[in-house]
């Protein structure tokens, strides 16, 4: 008997096609799980089982019409900072909680046209800043993988985008969208062990995602498989007039380019990202990533990229210098919620002290004060020109190869209530995910082994700007050899 | 370059957010601690970079300067706190 929780989404697609069991079926599969694992979880901050079963109805109807999409009758999670017309969105903040967009964004709507169902929005760190999930004012997200020496420990999802990776991972979601602005796809996948995908900047349009740092931030997909996330990031893709840094370029089938292998291709080592106290398994499991690319016909070159040391600190001044801008927004006046004062400027103080969280508060003070008069010189247009080194590092990296291998994170997932005590223990997740960021280069993580308390690891692969498709070929080649077949303990189906 | 309790007060005026008198010490040694750890990018030299502001691979796009959307007061105002007719409503700021 098949699990329907369990199927991938190509598989899904197939059988819905097949007639093997209807899209209201299979929604309702997730539901259940949803309203089994979700109250421990807390993946989801709001669920839509009525719109979703109302979607899973219209694919059933095109589907025996023979009129279905890339897409028709998937259930998907869609992470709470895109906005979904009629349904709350709320960006893990407090100051959203009342907020009901009149709107969809273009990639949800994107997915919609090609037929997908949504399950509900998925929790996240405050406005997508952090990297544990802790920060959302929803309450933090349980990782459904456990310790295998200690089970009773709790184990954040990473994030921002935590409550997309739990979901996809324990099998109440068979994709989900994210956002990655340092890594908040990327890391959250390895920590989940699934595969996450930063596009290149422009690829998947912002319109209508809550900004955070409008030129770092990328909508991008979760999925269990290779193949499963390219599907979803063709459907996200594509051009779109309302987003001026949204990319004029064709879509390309990024499912047939998970097929094309890796024999000739050239895979960059850059010796930068061999970081002090990495813990030994991580660097093992890139070796053996290195050797099944070898294995699989790839010539594996070492590279440099000089500036990898300083990616952190200049994301610590572009990040929050365009989120203090773009938070400005929130002032209790025309949407969102609002604390009342004496008089506007009380009412505005009142209203940002009351609805954002702590940490949201000090990156807009830090970006208050770098893009402040006599600091915006020394802070903010260093890190401008830091940017421009960094992008130089790929630039001349991608002369000499195809796409570059390195870990995704430089631990597996780590304890609620872990590296609260400084900011900076927490930022440093990030470390290797940032520079593409700040590049704006398509990056993936893909599972590739399990640490010695049964943890899940990713391995991110990066390449050119707009050559999603090396990407995906070499992370389809690292999945194939991997054979990454672990589960989480926590799973609808189960 | 340290922030005193001033600049941090300042700060916040600036960013709109009302920081409490007993908050303003642990502020103050959290930012300090992050701009201290930034200090590392002094290390590099950038003379004759050109700063990036991002979006390097793309080119920046072009539209005619006409209106093309608009005219739904009700659909933008659903989501006011606090409304008079067409207008949001907020605390007297004119005497």
């Amino acid at each position: 008997m098949t699990v329907l929780t369990d199927l991938t989404i190509a598989q899904a697609r197939d059988s819905l096609r097949a007639k093997a069991f209807s899209a209201v079926e299979l929604t309702r599969a997730h539901l259940a799980g949803i309203d089994t694992l979700n109250p421990r979880l807390n993946a989801y901050i709001t669920t839509t089982a009525e719109n979703a079963l109302a979607q899973a109805q219209k694919a059933d109807a095109a589907l025996a019409a023979g009129e279905h999409g890339a897409l028709t009758g998937i259930p998907l999670a869609i992470k709470d900072l895109f906005c979904t017309e009629g349904v709350r969105t709320t960006a893990g903040s407090n100051i959203l909680s009342p907020f009901v967009p009149p709107y969809e964004s273009t990639v949800t709507a994107n997915l919609l046209r090609d037929g997908a169902v949504f399950l509900g929005k998925t929790n996240m760190d405050e406005f997508a800043m952090g990297s544990s999930n802790m920060t959302s004012a929803y309450g933090p997200v349980e990782n459904p993988w456990k310790r295998r020496q200690d089970d009773t420990a709790v184990l954040v999802p990473g994030g921002s985008s935590g409550g997309s990776a739990a979901a996809v991972a324990a099998r109440i979601a068979m994709g989900a969208t994210g956002t990655d602005t340092g890594g908040s796809i990327r890391q959250p996948a390895s920590f989940c062990g699934l595969v996450g995908v930063k596009p290149t900047y422009g690829r998947c349009s912002r319109w209508g995602v809550v900004a955070f740092a409008s030129s770092l931030d990328h909508p991008g997909p979760f999925a269990r498989t290779v193949l499963d996330s390219a599907i979803l990031l063709r459907s996200m893709s594509g051009h779109d007039p309302r987003d001026s840094t949204s990319a004029a370029t064709t879509v390309p089938d990024f499912e047939a380019a998970c097929a094309r292998g890796v024999k000739g291709l050239r895979i960059g080592v850059p010796a930068e990202y061999r970081a002090d106290g990495m813990p030994t398994e991580i660097e093992a499991l890139w070796q053996q990533g290195l050797s099944w690319l070898r294995e699989a016909g790839a010539e594996i070159v070492d590279v440099s990229l000089p500036h990898t040391k300083y990616g952190l600190g200049t994301y610590y001044i572009v990040a929050p210098a365009e989120a203090s801008s773009n938070l400005a927004r929130y002032d209790g006046v025309r949407f969102g919620a609002r604390t009342d004062g004496t008089d506007l400027r009380d009412l505005y103080e009142r209203t940002r002290a009351q609805g954002f969280g702590p940490e949201v508060q000090r990156r807009i003070m830090i970006g208050t004060y770098v893009l402040s008069a006599g600091y915006y010189d020394a802070y903010y247009l260093k890190a401008q020109k830091i940017r421009a080194l960094i992008l130089k590092d790929f630039t001349d990296a991608f002369a000499k190869v195809d796409a570059l291998l390195t870990p995704t994170a430089p631990s597996a997932a780590f304890a609620q209530g872990e590296n609260m005590d400084d900011p900076i223990k927490m930022y440093l997740n990030d470390v290797f995910t940032v520079p593409a960021n700040l590049a704006g280069v398509p990056a993936a993580s893909v599972p590739a082994g399990l640490d010695s308390n049964g943890l899940p690891l990713g391995l991110q692969i990066i390449a050119k700007p707009f050559d999603e498709e090396t990407m995906f070929a070499v992370a389809a080649a690292v999945e194939r050899a991997a054979g990454f077949t672990a589960l989480p303990a926590i799973r609808a189906g189960g | 370059m340290a922030l005193d309790h001033a600049t941090v007060r300042r700060i916040a005026a600036l960013a709109r957010i009302r920081v409490e008198d007993g908050q303003v010490d642990h502020l103050c040694q959290e930012l300090n601690g992050i701009f201290g750890w930034i200090e590392q990018l002094n290390e590099v030299d950038v003379t004759g970079i050109a700063p990036l502001a991002g979006a390097a691979h793309l080119s920046a796009a072009l539209r005619a300067d006409v209106v093309t959307d608009g005219g739904y007061a009700d659909k933008v105002l659903s989501n006011a706190p606090d409304r008079i007719g067409a207008f949001y409503a907020v605390p007297k700021v004119v005497e």
